[in-house]
């Protein structure tokens, strides 16, 4: 059984208008999809809508072809979602916002594991650093720090290019890639041109 | 089975079994830490309980048989509403960085991380309520005898206000200026927990069997804990689907 997320006549509507009718999407595994569109296309409801989050919709999403609704639990254990907000407390150090993300997937985890995900995004030395002092690009690493830390076939991220920098940008697609090649899929939303192999397969919304 | 499709049918991730503590205890962890954090919101509640109570008997008269006879209703009152005022922040935060989104789609039920968070609210307001309410008891004539009681219902009800506030305040977290609203919405479910909170105390006072008042507290909490976390999680839902 491989991962597949598939979308039938996807329907959603926000004050009075369709933000997009009659999508058909499937994903597997080994793809990375990429959503484009201009800024109020529905790309972020689109994302949203595809992890679960929202239930005000038209059409049928199945989760390796059994309705999503019915395997919900199942689906969330594969699904690992970055949304707009980075959803990292500023209160807390890195290493214990990475602690609490562990933990809500199930596992205990040890600080050696958290230690080698930050220092894979960069963030080496800023381990016990409150993440409210950390600058916009650093936060989203700790968030992006995730990607590493937590085994999830199925990724959802929403602009996870934003306030990276060059080199921040190039390590992201690279690793992108290595999960599509691994037998992961990614589905992401962003503004720039992806530079990943296997290509991105792009949907246009608006 | 050839050799890749056996790779790509091990990558599927099922529910970790026993996560569910791990994630619980976490989030309880997670949410101290932070308010401890805050120090000064968190004394916020105190200090508003303390100078309610200390302003009465300069406001009504220092008369002991005056103050002992309104002390019961006053304590309560004035530490139902201090726990009030902390029930907003509960979930804001959350909301605001986007940390909820992520405990939705965490593999966990919802129901038992609201009561993570719901726990660790009551362990940094209610409790010190409760234990501190004694000690203002003392400024408000309460007559001796009564002290434990007070303590005992404060601890048992000050956990139903938290568990019930919670639903407001999930309720009302994607509203921008949710706190009154919030407030019309609870006080009326909060009522029955002052009734029997003040019953018990003023039972005390006059020297009567307290057992009642008790037990009807302790019911009171037993419902919310059962019921609650789930209307939470509801209107959680609810409130990151608007």
């Amino acid at each position: 059984m491989s991962l597949c997320l598939q979308a039938r006549q996807l329907a959603c509507e926000r004050d009075g208008r369709w933000l997009f009718e009659g999508l058909d999407l499937t994903i597997r595994s080994g793809d990375i999809v990429r959503i484009e569109g201009p800024n109020g296309s529905g790309k972020t409801t689109l994302l949203k809508l595809l992890a679960g989050q929202l239930s005000d919709y038209q059409g049928e999403l199945f989760w390796n072809g059994a309705p999503l609704r019915k395997v919900r639990e199942h689906y969330l254990a594969n699904l690992l979602y970055l949304g707009h907000s980075p959803g990292i407390k500023a209160g807390l150090s890195p290493l214990e916002n990475l602690a609490w993300y562990q933990a809500l997937s199930g596992e205990r985890g040890n600080t050696s594991q958290r230690l080698s995900a930050l220092e894979q995004v960069g963030l080496g030395g800023f381990e016990d650093v409150l993440v409210g002092q950390l600058s916009a690009g650093q936060q989203r690493r700790v968030a992006l720090a995730r990607l590493t830390l937590t085994r999830r076939p199925l990724w959802v991220l929403d602009e996870p290019f934003t306030a990276i920098d060059r080199q921040g940008v190039a390590a992201l697609e690279a690793q992108l890639a290595a999960h599509a090649q691994s037998g992961g899929s990614v589905l992401v939303t962003t503004h720039h041109a992806l530079d990943v192999s296997p290509a991105a397969r792009c949907i246009q919304l608006g | 089975m050839t050799q890749g499709q056996k790779a790509t049918s091990t990558i599927l991730e099922t529910p970790v079994p026993g996560g569910l503590w791990v994630a619980f205890t976490a989030t309880l962890k997670r949410d101290v830490t932070l308010m401890f954090r805050r120090r000064g919101e968190l004394l916020n509640p105190l200090v508003f309980f303390a100078l309610v109570i200390t302003l009465f008997p300069i406001g009504i008269s220092p008369d002991r048989a005056v103050l002992a006879l309104i002390a019961p209703g006053l304590l309560w009152v004035a530490a139902l509403l201090a726990a009030l005022l902390s029930l907003d922040s509960l979930f804001r935060t959350d909301y605001d960085d986007g940390s909820l989104e992520q405990m939705l789609l965490a593999p966990q039920p919802l129901a038992a991380l609201s009561l993570a968070k719901v726990l660790a609210h009551w362990l940094l307001t209610g409790l010190p309520l409760a234990l501190v309410a004694p000690l203002l008891g003392v400024t408000l004539a309460l007559p001796l005898g009564s002290y434990a009681v007070l303590a005992l219902s404060l601890l048992l009800g000050s956990a139903s206000l938290s568990l019930i506030g919670a639903i407001g305040a999930a309720l009302t977290v994607g509203i921008a200026r949710g706190g009154v609203l919030l407030s019309l919405i609870i006080l009326p479910l909060y009522i029955p927990v002052l009734i029997f909170g003040v019953g018990a105390v003023q039972a005390a006072v006059i020297g009567e069997g307290v057992a009642a008042h008790l037990a009807m507290l302790g019911a009171l909490l037993a419902a919310s804990l059962l019921l609650a976390p789930w209307a939470i999680a509801a209107s959680l839902r609810i409130s990151i689907n608007g």
